[in-house]
């Protein structure tokens, strides 16, 4: 990251009206993209994240607030005069047109000389590792190869910024994870700004630098991977990334008394909701003792899942414990079902959400 | 009987009635081949006197005939492209946009396909009287473009909602214009379509009687001169241009055929 800002959006809202009623399909987004991110928007289908991509595309006229592409107000722009290009979850591959004429389409509408044409186009295709098949149709390739396409097409207009709507979601497992790195190594040799539209949490986490958690129009949290995932900032970053454990209880003294024990909460008082991720906990047989969270509950589920051995912990007051336990010395399973057990957790990995 | 005898039955049954349609359907059109190759004498060329290549000769000598056929010919062909430049820009636009007055449009559209020939016809004639409008080749075209434009709107829309919209997005996007996504992206996206409907009008058109008997004035069409001449006899020329006619459009649409496998 460089600190400059490649894409930015001021309180933007989009508006639609659907059976004459006005829906509020984005209701104030603030982002500022710096330039060179790999920048996600991760959310549910619905919560305005292709909406948002679709109004930096210029395909999408906010109701409200501005666009600005590298500090230019680019709101009234069209999408032909932004310098930006996007990659549609259809691939959206002209039919009736060649490969070579797909990529070549962008730099033919610039009037870019032929010869520059042939070796930008040329280059473009090796980075994809598409040379060879120039004069394929795209209804003649595979998934991955019109996907591969689709990215050339885009890229090779050098954009500033690069728009992706769920690029990978017509793949299949194994395509979409050699994808997931093809598109790191492509966004570092290129060096522009990635913009990465997907409900796929596990693909915004491999890749991004920076992800935007939206629901319902909003931003939930915009932070790093591993932030988003360790400090989840409300309940439903908590609950639509990964697996997530949520306690409530009334705090006194730094700790929650819950489930037979306490959770601690160093400086906290009153009513809160503590998550927990199911790796960060411990199972054992005794009490651990005052400087760690533990809470007593019965084994309800043991299922072994081949790196690791997910436990369903059921507390006195009903709330349902998520662990997991790496196998990494032996597979003896460490608790068996209707065991009463002890879960334990450093004060650091309870993290307090919303409070 | 067994399931297996019936079934042959069945195919047996299947496959003379497939021969009996096909020969149902190209009966008319053999009959008007072979008669272009009959040696008639007499003044009508309804019965088979021998065979000979003289009319394919004498092909423009009625000079009537031959004007009558190039008027045709000229209105079938400037009616087409107009209709096709109109029936296309309708066509995306009821397949693409909402606007005011698109349920109507779609009403008239195909209240055009389904009003009686003869009831367009004669009110096509009231309107050119009462408008003091001279009826000549000019309102055939008129009319023509009138009764056509329905089927190319209605073939170019079934495949414009077909098409991906964000096909054009992504042309804009590549920084096309509005016109050129239009060229490059859309047109030849819809273009079997058009193509369709295209031939469609002009094959009504070339063959017109009915409306074109209301509004014709004193210009006369093939179709008009034929008519004409069934009391005095048909001349063995009409059944030549009718045969040349026929293999101009079976060329078209072997071509088409063959155009459509490549692209598949």
């Amino acid at each position: 990251m460089t600190g400059l800002s490649a894409i930015e959006l001021e309180d933007v809202v989009k508006e639609y009206l659907s059976h004459g009623e006005v829906v509020q399909a984005v209701k104030g987004v603030t982002l500022d993209i710096a330039e060179g991110e790999f920048f996600s928007l991760l959310g549910p289908s619905g919560c305005g994240k292709t909406t948002t991509m679709r109004m930096v595309a210029g395909f999408e006229a906010p109701t409200k607030g501005l666009v600005k592409l590298h500090g230019k107000d680019v709101t009234d722009v069209p999408p032909n005069k932004r310098d930006v290009n996007m990659v549609f979850q259809s691939y959206a591959l002209f039919p009736h047109m060649s490969v070579w004429d797909n990529v070549a389409f962008g730099l033919k509408q610039r009037r870019t000389p032929q010869e520059e044409i042939r070796r930008r186009v040329g280059e473009m295709l090796e980075i994809v590792d598409l040379a060879g098949r120039e004069k394929r149709r795209p209804r003649e390739m595979s998934g991955g190869q019109q996907q591969r396409v689709a990215l050339a097409r885009a890229l090779v207009n050098r954009p500033r910024a690069l728009l992706l709507d769920e690029p990978l979601g017509a793949l299949d497992l194994k395509l979409r994870q050699a994808m997931q790195i093809e598109l790191k190594r492509i966004q570092r040799e290129v060096g522009i700004t990635f913009v990465y539209v997907t409900h796929d949490q596990n693909e915004a986490l491999t890749m991004s630098d920076r992800i935007a958690v939206m629901n319902d129009g909003l931003v939930e949290q915009l932070a790093r991977p591993r932030e988003i995932y360790e400090r989840p900032s409300t309940a439903f970053v908590a609950g639509f990334i990964g697996t997530s454990n949520l306690l409530a209880g009334t705090a006194t003294g730094g700790e929650v008394k819950v489930g037979g024990g306490r959770v601690l909460v160093p400086g906290r008082e009153g009513e809160v909701t503590v998550t927990v991720r199911p790796e960060k906990i411990t199972i054992g047989a005794e009490d651990p003792g005052p400087e760690v969270s533990g809470v007593r509950g019965t084994v309800a589920e043991v299922v072994y899942l081949g790196t690791y051995t997910s436990y369903s912990v059921s507390l006195a007051d009903g709330t349902d414990i998520t662990v997991f336990q790496q196998n990494a010395h032996d597979s003896v399973a460490t608790a068996e079902r209707g065991d009463s057990v002890w879960l334990s957790w450093q004060a650091q990995h309870s993290y307090v959400i919303g409070s | 009987m067994t399931s297996g005898e019936r079934g042959r039955l069945g195919d047996r049954l299947l496959h003379a009635y497939t021969w009996l349609v096909i020969v149902w359907l190209s009966a008319p059109i053999a009959v008007m081949i072979l008669f272009g190759f009959n040696d008639k004498q007499s003044k009508s060329n309804t019965s088979w006197q021998g065979f000979t290549l003289r009319w394919y000769a004498e092909l423009f000598e009625i000079s009537d005939l031959t004007v009558a056929l190039r008027n045709s010919l000229v209105i079938a062909l400037v009616s087409t492209v107009i209709t096709v430049v109109l029936g296309t820009m309708l066509g995306l636009s009821l397949g693409r946009h909402r606007f005011r007055g698109k349920g109507v449009t779609n009403f008239l559209v195909f209240a055009a396909i389904s009003t009686p020939e003869l009831v367009m016809g004669a009110s096509l004639l009231s309107l050119f009287v009462s408008g003091n409008v001279p009826r000549d080749a000019n309102t055939i075209i008129v009319s023509h473009v009138l009764f056509s434009l329905s089927f190319v709107v209605v073939t170019v829309r079934a495949r414009i909602v077909t098409l991906d919209p964000s096909l054009e997005e992504a042309a804009r996007d590549l920084g096309a214009t509005a016109w050129g996504t239009f060229r490059q992206v859309t047109l030849p996206s819809i273009m079997p379509a058009v193509m369709a409907g295209a031939m469609l009008s002009f094959a009504l058109s070339i063959d017109d009687y009915v409306v074109t008997s209301f509004v014709n004035g004193s210009t006369v069409t093939f179709p008009l001169w034929i008519v004409g001449a069934v009391k005095t006899g048909i001349p063995p020329q009409v059944n030549v241009m009718g045969t040349l006619i026929f293999c101009v459009g079976v060329l078209i649409a072997v071509a088409n055929a063959v155009v459509a496998r490549r692209r598949a």
